[in-house]
């Protein structure tokens, strides 16, 4: 059995591309093209250039000796937060925006939630010199200042997504109807393995030099290139997708995903979708999304920005439901107690995304010889007023 | 006689010699229980077709106006269950054809069999379902829509390949639903040459199936612009608009500076 994406654009029954008939051409071009392209020596070339000497790569992988310590167990911390804008979403954009190049694209769009692929869509596209316009909920650009600020520097737009609920999905909505107007010179940089295939994969592809890294540079520090298990937290998830990608067909390798359970999966407040969600199509996908009964989407809450859409990706739909992956879900206490706990043990302040990765420490017992690998995949300056609040510092 | 030798109502309406006016609401906007009464006012000013939106909290191809509507309509408490309620008598006083237009995922939580068995029920004609793709609806679904004697109604935009066209054509048994630019719902400022040009190109394909074009047409002078080459046009966010200003007892005039 393969857990990854078949020919028509399907994990298991997830994914497909459920489009108006107006962005079919756009991603159609897409689709017919990110195979060949990504294959192009060139492509590959430039691609890995840039992420050795731009992004930082390879990023370490680290042995977390006080953590293991506490926990009884091996734990190495994969540090994406030591990328180029402190989070691996930029080794997406960056892919991206190669890839709208190829394709003669000049204008990019993206949508952003607490900022940091908006930042990062920023940031390529001022590398390359290309028009970059980043739709925001009006809400999220209220609450995360410092990032619309960043994007405004690096020469983006931020534009204010006003409809439903004016947050992440709505800002997602905005920007496919950009693209629906736009159809010709625009390409959407989709910010997780979320969207109309072939976005997921291609995102997916994109971050799976995290798990390409991870099975060399375990080698080299354990002699083998398998954990026993491989953590990262889920919000739409890229990040899960990237550190899964090369162990999605070896069961020999568990995979655990933390979604954020907010305020706690039956308090009417969290983001818990596998628990939470239905099957059922956002943002073009089929996948499993938080809905009413009659199919309206709802709007999910966290207090970890990147965790609180309200679907995700459909690779994770189908490794949920196929049983592939352990699903776990953590509340914001709770991770936010993990993410001070690593700041003390190991002075590494991180993201609050990350910090519900970290908090399954406390929930599941591992074995003193497991080796667990969990991606640190953001850091946390952007968080300190939400940690400042939460421990009253 | 079966279910596929019954003439559709849609079918029937194509077939009179005339220029088809085609209207779009939301259902539940701007209050919950004005579906029933704006549905008989626009028959009874003379309207050939309608379009009733089932509101959608995401609804990717809308522009400003149709989303606003869909909230409130939402807020209203508008739902898939209300709406066929409200509807179960619609046949007893209404008889041109009536299309429900939504996205997908309503349809899939009620169950697309069970959708489509209430439309038929009720006396709906067809369906248009903008995120519901071509290839899974012919795949998955078509079987189960011509078994309710519904007509599943395609868009194609000014991108839209000739080939897929023709294939779209090919499984389409109403009309085509033609996007006048790449763009969402809502009025542009009028159509130019490169809009007449596309339906002109349109026309000239001799489909089997009529064309209705639809988006930007908000007046008299754009709906005449749309049905230069094609069968019909759709007005929806303008007609939003004017009962969002006018309320559901003035429906008359707005149909009436439209066909004069």
């Amino acid at each position: 059995m393969s857990y990854n994406i078949n020919k028509k654009g399907y994990y298991g029954k997830f994914g497909g591309a459920f489009i108006p008939e107006m962005l079919y051409p756009n991603v159609e071009e897409l689709r017919q093209n990110y195979l060949k392209v990504m294959a192009e020596p060139e492509f590959k070339k430039e691609f890995n250039q840039l992420l050795k000497d731009y992004v930082g790569r390879p990023s370490p992988l680290y042995f977390a000796k006080r953590l293991s310590e506490k926990y009884n167990t091996k734990i190495y911390l994969k540090r994406e937060d030591l990328n180029h804008t402190g989070a691996h979403k930029i080794n997406n954009t960056i892919g991206q925006i190669l890839m709208a190049m190829r394709l003669g694209k000049t204008r990019i769009i993206a949508e952003t939630g607490a900022g940091q692929h908006g930042v990062a869509t920023a940031t390529v596209c001022a590398l390359m010199g290309l028009e970059c316009i980043v739709y925001m909920g009006d809400i999220d650009i209220a609450r995360q200042a410092p990032n619309v600020a960043r994007m405004k520097m690096l020469g983006a737009e931020v534009r204010p997504a006003l409809s439903g609920s004016r947050t992440l999905k709505d800002a997602t909505n905005e920007a496919i109807r950009d693209w629906i107007n736009n159809p010709v010179n625009t390409h959407y940089i989709i910010g997780s393995v979320v969207g109309p295939h072939p976005y997921p994969d291609m995102v997916a592809r994109f971050q799976s030099v995290v798990s390409e890294e991870i099975q060399w540079q375990l080698k080299e520090q354990e002699g083998s290139s398998k954990p026993d298990y491989v953590v990262a937290c889920i919000g739409g998830g890229s990040n899960a997708a990237g550190v899964y990608y090369h162990y999605l067909d070896d069961e020999d390798v568990k995979l655990i995903a933390v979604e954020a359970a907010g305020k706690g999966v039956d308090s009417g407040a969290s983001a818990a979708t596998s628990v939470l969600g239905k099957e059922g199509i956002i943002h073009g996908s089929k996948t499993l999304l938080m809905q009413t009964k009659d199919g309206q989407i709802t709007e999910p809450y966290s207090i970890s920005a990147g965790l609180d859409y309200p679907g995700v990706g459909p690779m994770h739909a189908h490794l949920y439901k196929s049983g592939r992956a352990e699903f776990i879900s953590i509340t914001d206490d709770d991770a936010m107690t993990a993410g001070l706990e690593m700041c003390k043990l190991e002075g590494i302040i991180p993201a609050i995304e990350t910090s519900h990765a970290l908090a399954v420490f406390d929930k599941k017992q591992f074995n003193k010889n497991d080796i667990v690998v969990v991606s640190l995949s953001g850091r946390g300056d952007k968080d300190l007023d939400t940690y400042i609040n939460h421990f009253k510092l | 006689m079966t279910i596929d030798n019954i003439m559709n109502r849609i079918q029937i309406k194509l077939k009179e010699d005339k220029k088809l006016l085609s209207i779009y609401f939301t259902a539940g906007y701007p209050n919950i229980n004005d579906t029933v009464t704006i549905i008989q006012n626009l028959e009874k000013n003379g309207v050939d077709m309608i379009e009733i939106g089932l509101p959608f909290s995401d609804p990717l191809a809308d522009g400003p106006t149709i989303q606003a509507s869909s909230t409130q309509a939402l807020k209203n408490g508008m739902t898939t269950e209300v709406l066929f309620n409200q509807l179960k008598d619609i046949r007893k006083t209404v008889n041109i054809p009536l299309v429900i237009m939504g996205y997908f995922n309503p349809m899939l939580q009620y169950g697309v069999e069970a959708f489509c068995a209430k439309c038929q029920e009720i006396g709906i004609d067809g369906l248009i379902i903008p995120d519901l793709p071509v290839d899974v609806y012919h795949e998955e679904y078509k079987a189960i829509f011509e078994k309710h004697g519904l007509i599943n109604v395609f868009l194609i935009t000014p991108q839209t390949s000739v080939e897929r066209i023709n294939y779209i054509d090919s499984i389409s048994n109403g009309f085509i639903y033609i996007v006048s630019s790449a763009s969402t719902t809502g009025a542009k400022s009028g159509f130019g040459d490169e809009q007449t040009n596309y339906f002109k190109r349109i026309a000239n394909m001799n489909l089997n199936n009529p064309q209705i074009v639809g988006f930007g047409i908000s007046n008299n002078e754009t709906f005449a612009q749309a049905t230069q080459y094609a069968k019909g046009a759709i007005i929806g966010s303008a007609f939003i608009k004017y009962l969002t200003n006018n309320g559901v007892d003035k429906i008359d005039s707005f149909v009436k500076q439209i066909l004069t």
